[in-house]
């Protein structure tokens, strides 16, 4: 069972700021989500090996060659504020 | 019939016969865009002049007596979460509205190789997240066979595209049905390939292990086109398969003598509409006449395929969209005092009600104390439902099913509970997880709305599909009729 604190949790790991409906909302609908997710346990699953990805993956690896890459005003074109060839963001201390 | 309601093969054949040119198809395009668009509400971004200029290169190598490939002058649109250079890419979501990527998808790039003509870029739910187009954070888009009615999700925009001749041909994404779900509901063509058959180089990330890039379109024979212009194995993208691909347009014979399709049981039971049921049921009558092989199957853990899939696509989701933090690109709040409340204000503020949901159910899913009970239960039980799929593809070439359970449901039904919204891709699901190929094809009307029959093959068995549905084609005509708007 969620609760309003766990929600609270989950929404700073997930950088999420939320307002007091939102809360109850997400605390009502996860908990209803998870609840149907139980089903999952009526399934031994103790000698299933768990699939993340369909496809055997592999390293992939490339020389190690310079090569072109975007120019840094390209790069820097979408952000929201920068500074000579520089990132800014607000200060963090 | 009006330039745009052919198909890409019939604009095809009257281009290289001089009998009109690509300008005028792209202009029939745009006419068409011009008067419906205002209902149907399927682009987010136009690229007229684009266009234009993109027509006549074309016209001017028809002229010089170059030979064109089979979809130079088609236009296409694309769905919002690829990118196109210098056009804004914005997944419909506030967090990205002012996105213009410096790059292409390697599928804008192969379709450019093509000679395509990009109309657009179409609305879809916020990241890919949605089956009804309602989450779009921009607007709503309209199904062309009934205004009142959604076209599907999360590629919504792609398929009214199509199905309103706003476009010829479209991309869209699927990562729990999203291309075959509104392609049923739009009464269009819609394929989602084999996992690693198509790069997603480029494609905004929902759920990596899921998502698929695949096409819309009018008819089985232009699906072929689309797939022989994007398959193909690309160094760009480390999930892409190292495979040959053949010819799509080969595979394409009215033929399904021999062929073994199995009914899973559990796609035709609980939870379907009865008419949909019915419709399915004469499809597979007609390709059993046809002298396909039809028997009943089970594909056991179905069941566990909803459940699964809404443990794992969050939790890659949740990963995925912790790039937004509106640092390097996108939507910034303004009133931050330190960059921690920057990350905060700007996601809280940039994403829409789903997309929230279903980071916080990742994030919990993925979190400490809760990661084995969900997310690793989730992996194991995806064990089972992909050995379902590869018990079945023993002894059947393909498999036959709803592509959804109802035919297209009305705007605002299903937006108050997400679980009976998450049900609208209860045929879909599984074959992502599993990685299969899946088509849907309009296979009847249920007062007046497309039905879509999916149709299920083995890994990189697009060609099988393509046959079966092409035979399905040649003897009905569900994929000739049009929505009158």
């Amino acid at each position: 069972m969620i609760t309003i604190k766990d929600v609270e949790h989950v929404a700073l790991l997930a950088r999420l700021e939320l307002s007091e409906e939102e809360k109850q909302m997400y605390t009502k609908q996860l908990n209803a989500i998870l609840e149907y997710a139980q089903m999952l346990n009526e399934l031994n699953t103790d000698d299933i090996p768990p699939t993340a990805h369909v496809l055997p993956l592999k390293n992939v690896w490339r020389e190690d060659e310079v090569g072109e890459h975007l120019p840094p005003e390209e790069v820097l074109a979408n952000a929201p504020e920068t500074e000579g060839q520089f990132f800014k963001v607000p200060r963090i201390v | 019939m009006e330039l745009y309601y052919l198909t890409a093969h019939e604009l095809h054949d009257l281009l290289v016969k001089k009998e009109i040119s690509a300008e005028e198809i792209c202009r029939a395009v745009f006419d068409r865009i011009d008067a419906v668009e205002d209902k149907i509400k399927a682009y987010v971004t136009l690229t007229r002049d684009r266009a234009f200029a993109r027509a006549r290169e074309i016209d001017r190598k028809i002229a010089a007596g170059e030979e064109v490939p089979p979809l130079a002058g088609i236009p296409v649109a694309i769905k919002d979460n690829m990118c196109t250079r210098g056009v804004r890419t914005t997944c419909s979501s506030k967090i990205l509205y002012n996105f213009v990527p410096p790059y292409n998808a390697t599928v804008v790039e192969k379709l450019e190789a093509a000679g395509t003509v990009m109309v657009g870029k179409t609305n879809m739910d916020e990241f890919a997240m949605g089956s009804s187009t309602e989450n779009s954070g921009f607007f709503v888009t309209a199904n062309p066979w009934d205004l009142e009615r959604v076209p599907g999700g999360s590629s919504g925009g792609s398929a009214a595209a199509v199905a309103a001749g706003e476009a010829i041909t479209a991309l869209g994404s699927d990562t729990g049905g999203s291309i075959r779900q509104p392609a049923a509901f739009c009464g269009v063509v819609g394929l989602k390939p084999t996992y690693g058959a198509v790069s997603r180089y480029g494609l905004v990330a929902f759920a990596s292990s899921l998502d698929q890039i695949g096409p819309f379109t009018r008819d089985v024979t232009d699906c072929a086109l689309m797939l022989n212009a994007i398959c193909g194995h690309d160094p760009l993208d480390s999930t892409s398969a190292p495979r040959d691909i053949p010819d799509f347009t080969s595979c394409l014979r009215d033929d399904v003598k021999g062929l073994k399709i199995g009914v899973p049981r559990e796609y035709m039971g609980e939870g379907i509409d009865p008419a949909v049921k019915e419709i399915i049921g004469q499809a597979t009558g007609l390709l059993a006449s046809l002298g396909a092989e039809i028997e009943e199957t089970t594909l056991p853990h179905s069941r566990y395929a909803l459940p699964t899939y809404y443990l794992i696509a969050p939790a890659e989701a949740s990963s995925n969209l912790a790039r937004y933090d509106g640092v390097r690109y996108g939507y910034r709040t303004e009133d931050a005092r330190d960059v921690v409340d920057m990350f905060m204000k700007t996601r809280s503020q940039g994403f829409g009600p789903e997309v929230k949901r279903r980071i916080m159910l990742g994030t919990y899913a993925l979190s400490a104390g809760y990661y084995d009970a969900y997310y690793l239960k989730a992996l194991k039980v995806r064990t089972l439902i992909k050995q379902d799929f590869d018990r079945a593809f023993e002894k059947f070439d393909v498999l036959l099913a709803p592509t959804a359970p109802s035919p297209a449901f009305k705007r605002g039904e299903k937006t108050g509970d997400p679980l009976q919204m998450y049900m609208s891709d209860i045929c879909t699901l599984a074959v992502n997880l599993a990685g299969m190929p899946g088509i849907s094809i309009p296979a009847g009307f249920v007062d007046g709305l497309p039905v879509g029959m999916q149709l299920i093959g083995k890994p990189f068995g697009e060609g099988t599909l393509l046959r079966v549905a092409y035979t399905f084609e040649q003897h009905t005509d569900y994929h000739r009729r049009r929505p009158s708007l």
